[in-house]
């Protein structure tokens, strides 16, 4: 069975104190632009940016990234990738970037995705917003902005579930089963 | 997904699989759109181009998408001539093997020398036209260019004009529009139609007027100019006058069709150069189309475990 | 020395035999036949208990390569396979290098067989001259020399009128014309049969007609000359017809088919495998059916192999580049058999069109048991399968399409000229 982690009113309360520690931080919202990694990223993202935007009164742009194309196991996965949408709305050179996560595991996703957004431009900074860490980390990569720290064992899988997914919020450790 | 370590034809392919390879060279033409055009996922790899043939736009394209994806792109020049040699061209591809090759894209005039050289080698293959037989990646960047005009392959109206029995083209066309739900028809003369063709799921015209009819999409081919001089026409002006796609002939498809051709092309014998340029013509999106497709097809298959 | 085959079940077409009887080889005659039992002591005793004991089979088309090609066969390794084979007589065409149309080469030809063949050789001289269609080699001094029939396999004649002068100038010595019907424009550039399989593969095809073109000419010119006109390697329904026609017109022609044009169609074609390239190519079911009406009714005449032997590297390759010919000696046998179990033939009538009928149209003394005979015996245990593997035959030539088929009947010994060849 499944143990759940986060309600869906801990994750409201998560994501609204990222929202307030950005403004915070950043002092507004000016040259600031939120992007979602795809897939589990891209909802978080967007909630915090309508978050950000009650809080500001303003809109903030906000695009979404897949990182298909620059991860470093594509020759090593078993399943082959199925490509989805990446879509940076505003130049994002001299801004600063919110990378925006629901899981942050090895850092390898997060490697990637800085590869992936520097593509597009030169980010004045790049900053990194989880909902979920759960340590692990086998790069050199550190959150900027954490919703909850989950000590987990290294076989265990966390699964952020979101209503836009027709599902009821909620993030949950699983067990993984043994390598058969 | 993906089963086979080579892209041999679409004959073998399921329309899943067809599905799937545009769906990934969709996300490619986004690739293309931004600055830099470069992405890294074949980082360390490496495609070899073995081409038997003279191909400047294909070999291009292929180069390009290979770039594209970080890949190290090697031609392999052949003198055209190495067959009349007796150069073995299982000698070549194992050399091209030891090189350290991942990919190995050939054109060869001989149709199933792919078929041939993917049980000898490990590597990947990549059919970049064989023969009368198939060229893949060209009817997969046709695909990926109707599709960003029409809503769906399903019930949509294809006409294939020229010369069906030489044309690779329009037999990797014909598959996988057929495998797609769409209504096939070829038009040609009688002597430039393979033998029961229609079994492959087409309609065969011989008048170009009535098989244009209500087309949603009107699929030129490039005419080899010799087979003039072997009896399978009279002259190229008498093709031109049958079989060439001008402004009147467009008019009898439907209002939106779009013009297809592989390149490259010959104006003024199978296409009016003012239709060529026309503002139903969309044979330049072909060829940028072109890369996404050879991006997808090289990613795809670098992914397969061997 | 003498020896006797006891316990099998003889089958002698060109005797009317077919019993549980002795045969008695004395040297390399046959003896005679003795009814189970009755024959005299001899030397050796063979025991063909669960086999078949017929006349040595007589191939009437064939390519030993020597001289000239002998890294694709020599006329040893040949004349071993064909023995594998259960085949005792072998008649050789003449496209080697040089092109057998002088006495010179058909002496060179029945000398390297006298010392090395394992059976009979027969060469088949070339109509013309370097087989180019211009001018009739001299038909009498091959003769002399040793051949027995003339064609110019592989390539055809063209020339109608020069055709037409071989059929008539060969009556003089009553010897049949083996005709490679095939019209060169027709099937220009072509490497398999033209149809549905050919445009999926992409491969520019031979169409029937480039075979029944010159089948009709041939016919005409028979009729006209009332020389002697044997058809080679028959392979389309339309050739089975044209014969049928002209036989009951009662024009002298014969004809024969090989084992892979009543055994395999074109859509086996599909993976490009280079050792189904052959010519003429291999058709479709409905040619499939009608050669094998063909066999049956009598239309054609003959089976033979046309044994065409190659290198690995001639056929590893690109199919448009790569050899046409099938290495058929070993299976030729097994294949043909198969008639008889789906009951096209009856096994009389199998051994009889692969015996005596082509040794009556070749007017050679072979594919007979009968008393004072050459000793050609095959032992063939006709129930037992076996996977082929074609890495294994005798023949230097291992482009076989049954490569890993489960045929049925296994040569289990052939006697020629006397000798005596164990194969288990």
């Amino acid at each position: 069975m499944p143990k759940e982690l986060l309600d869906s009113k801990e994750i409201k309360r998560a994501l609204t104190r990222i929202s307030h520690e950005v403004i915070e931080r950043n002092k507004g919202i000016d040259d600031l632009c939120l992007v979602g990694i795809q897939r589990g990223g891209v909802l978080l993202a967007k909630r915090i940016a309508s978050i950000v935007e009650s809080i500001e009164d303003r809109s903030i742009d906000t695009g979404t990234l897949d990182i298909t194309f620059y991860r470093d196991d594509f020759h090593q996965a078993l399943k082959q990738p199925v490509v989805k949408k990446t879509d940076i709305p505003c130049s994002i050179t001299d801004k600063t970037v919110v990378l925006v996560d629901d899981v942050l595991f090895t850092g390898r996703s997060i490697r990637a995705a800085m590869d992936a957004l520097i593509d597009f431009g030169r980010p004045a900074q790049i900053q990194l917003a989880v909902l979920i860490d759960r340590g692990h980390r086998q790069l050199p990569i550190r959150p900027d902005y954490v919703g909850k720290n989950i000590p987990t064992s290294f076989n265990e899988r966390i699964e952020v579930e979101l209503e836009e997914d027709n599902k009821r919020d909620r993030v949950t450790l699983v067990s993984k089963k043994k390598k058969e | 997904m993906f089963e086979s370590k080579d892209l041999l034809g679409i004959k073998d392919l399921s329309p899943e699989e067809i599905s799937y390879i545009l769906d990934t060279a969709s996300n490619f033409k986004d690739v293309l759109k931004r600055d830099i055009k470069k992405v890294p996922p074949l980082r360390g790899k490496t495609v070899v181009s073995l081409f038997f043939e003279p191909s400047t736009r294909t070999k291009t394209s292929f180069a390009l998408a290979a770039k594209r994806l970080s890949a190290d792109f090697v031609n392999f020049s052949v003198s055209t001539s190495s067959v009349v040699k007796g150069e073995s061209i299982r000698d070549t591809a194992l050399t091209i093997q030891s090189l350290g090759a991942d990919f190995v894209l050939i054109r060869h005039s001989s149709s199933g020398v792919p078929h041939f050289l993917s049980k000898i080698v490990d590597m990947s293959v990549i059919n970049a036209g064989d023969g009368a037989n198939e060229h893949p990646t060209q009817a997969l960047l046709d695909l990926l260019t109707i599709q960003s005009h029409k809503k769906s392959f399903k019930g949509l109206s294809v006409s294939i004009i020229g010369d069906i029995a030489h044309s690779r083209v329009a037999k990797s066309n014909i598959y996988a529009l057929t495998k797609l739900g769409a209504h096939v028809r070829v038009i040609c003369p009688p002597t430039l139609m393979p033998a029961d063709v229609n079994r492959l799921g087409v309609e065969v015209y011989h008048s170009i007027d009535d098989g244009i009819k209500d087309a949603d999409v009107i699929m030129t081919l490039r005419l080899q100019l010799e087979r003039q001089t072997k009896g399978y026409l009279p002259s190229l002006r008498e093709y031109f006058k049958l079989y060439g796609i001008n402004h009147d002939r467009v008019k009898l498809a439907k209002k939106d069709a779009i013009v297809m051709h592989p390149g490259p092309m010959n104006r003024g014998v199978e296409i009016a150069s003012s239709v060529a340029d026309g503002p139903q013509s969309v044979i330049l999106e072909q060829v940028t189309n072109g890369i996404a497709v050879r991006m997808a097809v090289l990613y795809l298959l670098g992914g397969v475990r061997k | 020395m003498t020896v006797l085959i006891k316990n099998g079940r003889i089958i002698d077409p060109s005797q009317g035999i077919d019993g549980r009887k002795d045969l008695l080889i004395k040297s390399r005659k046959i003896e005679g036949i003795y009814a189970a039992g009755k024959a005299p002591k001899t030397d050796k005793i063979i025991d063909a208990s669960g086999c078949i004991v017929i006349p040595g089979l007589v191939d009437m088309h064939t390519h030993l390569r020597e001289p000239g090609f002998e890294y694709k066969e020599t006329i040893y390794t040949g004349t071993m396979s064909a023995v594998k084979g259960g085949i005792t007589t072998v008649c050789c065409m003449p496209n080697t290098s040089p092109i057998n149309d002088s006495v010179s080469i058909t002496q060179f030809i029945l000398d390297k067989a006298a010392k090395e063949g394992a059976c009979t050789v027969y060469p088949i001289g070339a109509i013309t001259t370097g087989q180019k269609s211009e001018e009739l080699t001299e038909l009498e001094a091959l003769l002399k020399a040793g051949c027995i029939a003339f064609s110019d396999d592989g390539m055809p004649v063209i020339n109608s009128l020069i055709m037409r002068r071989a059929l008539e100038y060969s009556k003089i010595f009553n010897v049949p014309i083996i005709s490679h019907c095939e019209d060169m424009e027709l099937s220009k550039g072509g490497v398999m049969n033209e149809g549905f399989v050919s445009t999926i593969l992409g491969l520019k095809g031979i169409p029937k007609s480039a075979e029944e073109v010159m089948v009709a000419r041939d016919i005409s010119l028979c009729e006209l000359t009332k020389g002697r006109l044997h058809i080679a390697h028959v392979s389309t329904k339309g050739s089975v017809n044209l014969i049928r026609d002209a036989k009951k017109r009662g024009v002298n022609v014969t004809a024969e088919t090989c084992p892979h044009y009543f055994t395999l169609t074109d859509e086996s074609l599909i993976s490009y495998d280079t050792n189904l390239k052959v010519n003429p190519p291999i058709r479709t079911e409905q040619d499939v059916a009608a050669i094998k009406q063909g066999l049956k009714d009598n239309t054609i005449d003959v089976i033979a192999t046309d044994h065409a032997p190659h290198h690995f590297d001639d056929k590893d390759r690109e199919f448009d580049a790569a050899a046409f010919g099938i290495s058929g000696f070993e299976t030729a046998f097994a294949l043909g058999l198969g008639l008889v179990d789906q009951g096209i033939l009856d096994l009389t009538e199998f051994i009889r069109k692969f015996t005596i009928t082509p040794s009556h149209i070749l007017r050679i003394d072979k594919g007979s048991l009968s008393a004072g005979a050459d000793a050609d015996v095959a032992i063939i245990n006709t129930e037992t399968t076996y996977t082929v593997d074609s890495l294994n035959f005798i023949s230097k030539g291992k482009n076989s399409p049954f490569h890993k088929w489960k045929l049925k009947g296994i040569v289990e010994k052939t006697i020629a000229m006397g000798k005596v060849y164990d194969w288990r």
